[in-house]
């Protein structure tokens, strides 16, 4: 990548767009995509602690078989509030709207993003439904899960379903304006030279991330629209009571849903492919087949919904269906894997904290994908659908796949956001815990589901007690493993060492402005001759 | 308090045994690829790792030699798995024709169940080792899932439509009964016990106790009581609504063109709801029945109305009970 020649050295370099503006006001009303995306890290972070209390409490009530520590009705609001939280508030908008916002105009070489109004807009309607969400906790909670079942939620249950679907109804629409402001900012705003087989993988991540939130995220919306229309007028739609039909609800709650998922994993797997050269210092291997396996898992994505209603009487053939997509869903997954590996090899590979994070990352979205083929396989899925294994599953991909991946960038990119190095051996040893954390609070999880352990349940046969003990031990010690992170990089903010522009010797146009980048990113727009991370001269050596 | 924690559960029916096969199977195949990533990954980044501060790596671009070598082999054996689970879906899927039939009812917060020879049960299942059950199952409000970890069956139960599920037990014993879809405050608590017996013992536990009216004879005091004999006529003259014998499991035209196959569900759909599909010829001047008739009743008049389609007199398990 070609630097913007000699950038000129004065007092521009000291003004950066963390001092360009002081006050409440200069933050509150910015344009600017980089205080945009840290006024999400700051939102979203306030709402992963709080999703990770509500966890804590399900994994203390679990400690003994009996329901001894909150009543049911607690319990269930527990576990429906973490969901919620945990979905719709932190993990859908955690890496595309924090680091996709601060990255992608700096990646393509772009001042900012195409709409920067609709940008801070969109900020301001994902805290309009964060309030929902919080006065639906604080008034009483929501008892349905995170899923909101009808008829269970329309005709049942007697908590603040109206108010906590308002919530997921108001900030479904921050998740359309930022997919829909990057892919007319991808299209339109790339710096010359700036071709598409140029942009750095994480871009393309984003890009097909980006149309998941466009097209999935309005049947979600009308979907919860729906919900509360019953609840509220008595339409009949869902309760069969009324002449509806509940299983209608599942398909399409999971026509959103499902693809939801990838919302989550796919930005997390941009993160990956871009830690994974920085820190090898090579190019990617196998750089189009990435690019488009993103493409290929966005597109099925969206026709895998009906492995989640297997066992909901549908029709034979459409679980045939369902199940051969599923499968094929995976292969691209696996194409992305194998590609991280390959990469590696004859890499220089230095093992600093974001790269123990992908490698983390990669191993355990690998455990979390391979389950996956236990439940598209039909014959098989009857047996642990609904219990601990699907629990399991998702929260290897969710935590140990889109957390892992958030933190990989978090700490890949946290000098460049915040001008300032991190301690390099607490960074380690958070990422130890969290993965040996991690591990021990879910894999028992898969043996549970196998014995027959149903998820959501307040009490449990006292046989399953040793395994979930363990499951709590392990939440201990990840709980610890979360909170190290948010002390040293709030230290580092104060005490921590000038980060120069480029701390890692990595390549791509974010390491060529300075730490922390200046409020129009480049001093002067950069001319783009080559693609991202050509460390070696290049020379082609094939291992065919 | 430590000391039966079990890591597999019991396998105790046919299906259990063929769900099990796939199981070990698939946990081979993904231990052996997610081994291998993992020690390619571990030794690469040992073997490469970074030993002056300004190295880089080898540039390699790519192959697509090695590109489709690992989308082919994935794909064939993902297929493989799609095939084999296939295969056991069919299997517990399709119930066996002259399985015992057993009919269910979840609500909040038990599972009711009710015998063809009229014994009742709550929370709890009998039922013989070594022969084909299939449960008709329905919701009196919400959805529930019926879930028996030791056979590695589950079918949820939804208001508004009848679901089933078909099991051979082939372990006597007692294993856990779970509802396994949330359906509110006391899910946890809406288990119990399958308690599967040898044939003999079964027979002894069927004939003993309290046994009610069996569901036919029930539906057929309801269908007099509610007067439904007044347009549904038994005496073989057309009355206000079709006759009913003989319609069971057969196609029926509809008015307005189309037909519906007479199951369990157009049934009930027809009790509750009659005038969604009239059958062809007939006006639609039948009252609802919804909310009159509670889940169990809509399932004995379901029953009855099957039982005047059966060649015999004699309800679904015949010779089975000389002591009654």
């Amino acid at each position: 990548m070609t630097a913007p020649g000699e950038a000129p050295k004065d007092d521009m370099e000291t003004l950066n767009y963390l001092n360009n503006g002081h006050g409440l006001g200069s933050w509150l009303l910015t344009k600017d995509h980089k205080r945009i995306a840290l006024l999400y890290l700051a939102s979203i972070t306030a709402f992963f602690f709080l999703g990770g209390l509500f966890a804590f409490m399900i994994r203390l009530e679990l400690l003994t078989p009996r329901g001894d520590v909150m009543s049911s009705e607690t319990y269930n609001k527990m576990f429906t509030m973490h969901g919620v939280v945990m979905v719709f508030f932190f993990l859908i908008p955690s890496i595309p709207a924090v680091l996709g916002n601060f990255l992608i105009p700096i990646m393509i070489g772009a001042k900012d993003l195409a709409f920067p109004r609709i940008n801070l807009l969109s900020w301001y309607i994902y805290v309009l439904g964060g309030l929902f969400t919080l006065i639906a906790a604080l008034s009483g909670g929501v008892d349905t899960g995170w899923t909101f079942y009808t008829p269970y939620s329309t005709a049942a249950s007697n908590t603040h379903v109206i108010t906590a679907a308002t919530g997921v109804f108001i900030t479904g629409f921050s998740s359309i304006l930022t997919g829909l402001n990057f892919i007319v900012t991808i299209h339109r705003m790339r710096a010359p030279g700036m071709t598409w087989f140029r942009l750095p993988l994480f871009v393309w991540a984003h890009y097909a991330t980006s149309l998941i939130m466009i097209l999935g995220t309005p049947v979600i919306a009308i979907t919860v629209l729906l919900v509360a229309a019953e609840r509220a007028l008595h339409l009949g739609i869902f309760d069969p009571a009324l002449g509806g039909d509940p299983v209608l609800f599942q398909h399409l709650f999971w026509f959103y849903s499902h693809p939801a998922v990838y919302i989550m994993i796919l930005p997390a797997m941009g993160v990956i492919s871009e830690v994974v050269q920085a820190f090898t210092r090579k190019n990617v291997f196998g750089y189009s087949y990435i690019a488009f396996s993103s493409l290929a898992i966005a597109i099925i994505g969206f026709l895998v919904w009906g492995h989640h209603i297997f066992v909901a009487g549908q029709s034979v053939y459409a679980g045939l269906v369902f199940s051969i997509l599923s499968f094929l869903v995976a292969i691209p997954s696996a194409v992305k894997v194998f590609n991280w590996t390959a990469t590696i090899y004859k890499g220089s590979v230095k093992l600093d904290s974001p790269m123990l994070y992908a490698i983390g990352f990669i191993g355990l979205f690998t455990i979390g994908g391979l389950t996956g083929l236990f439940l598209a396989a039909v014959g098989l899925d009857i047996h642990v659908h609904d219990t601990y294994f699907i629990v399991a599953h998702f929260h290897y991909i969710m935590v140990g796949g889109a957390i892992m991946g958030y933190m990989a960038g978090l700490h890949y990119w946290w000098p460049k956001i915040s001008g300032r190095l991190y301690s390099e051996g607490w960074a380690k040893l958070s990422a130890g815990l969290i993965f040996i954390g991690f591990n021990l609070t879910f894999f028992p999880q898969f043996i549970l589901g196998y014995l027959g352990m149903p998820r959501r349940y307040h009490a449990y046969p006292d046989e399953f007690q040793v395994l979930n003990v363990a499951s709590t031990l392990g939440a201990s010690i990840l709980s610890v493993g979360y909170v190290l992170p948010m002390i040293y990089f709030v230290w580092s903010i104060f005490r921590g060492e000038e980060s120069p522009a480029d701390p890692w010797g990595a390549q791509g146009l974010e390491w060529e402005t300075p730490s922390p980048p200046p409020t129009e990113n480049f001093h002067v727009t950069p001319i783009v001759t080559h693609g991202t991370h050509q460390y070696a001269p290049s020379k082609e050596v094939g291992i065919v | 308090m430590f000391t039966n924690f079990p890591f597999f559960p019991p396998q105790a029916s046919v299906q259990a045994a063929q769900v099990d096969s796939l199981y070990f199977f698939m946990l081979a195949v993904t231990a052996f690829f997610s081994l291998l990533i993992a020690g390619l990954i571990v030794g690469f980044a040992a073997k490469y790792r970074r030993r002056h501060e300004d190295d880089v790596g080898v540039a390699i671009h790519g192959s697509l030699a090695l590109e489709l070598l690992w989308t082919v082999i994935p794909f064939l054996i993902t297929m493989v798995m799609f095939a084999w689970g296939a295969k056991v879906f069919f299997e517990l899927y399709r119930a066996p024709a002259g399985a015992m039939e057993i009919y269910v009812i979840g609500k909040q917060w038990m599972w009711k169940v009710q015998h063809m020879d009229g014994q009742r049960e709550i929370n709890e299942l009998h039922v013989p080792v070594g022969r084909p059950v299939k449960l008709i199952m329905g919701s009196e409000d919400v959805l529930h899932s019926f879930y028996i970890p030791a056979f590695r069956v589950k079918a949820d139960v939804i208001p508004g439509r009848y679901n089933h599920m078909w099991f051979t037990a082939s372990k006597a014993g007692t294993y856990h009964l779970f509802c396994a879809e949330y359906c509110g405050t006391k899910h946890s608590g809406m288990i119990g016990s399958v308690i599967a017996m040898e044939p003999a013992a079964f027979q002894a536990w069927l004939s003993g106790g309290a046994g009610s009216d069996s569901p036919i004879a029930a539906g057929a005091k309801l269908f007099s009581d509610l007067s439904c004999n007044t347009c549904h006529r038994q005496d073989n003259t057309q009355g206000r609504g079709p006759m009913l014998a003989n319609v069971f499991g057969k196609q029926v035209e509809l008015e307005g063109g189309g037909t519906v196959v007479a199951d369990e569900a157009y049934l009930r759909e027809s009790i509750v709801n009659p005038h969604a599909k009239v059958v062809a010829g007939f006006v639609p001047t039948m009252p609802t029945f919804q909310g009159m008739v509670s889940e169990e009743q809509l399932l004995q008049l379901v029953a009855y109305v099957r039982s005047l389609s059966m060649p015999a007199p004699a309800p679904v398990t015949p010779a089975r009970e000389p002591g009654r």
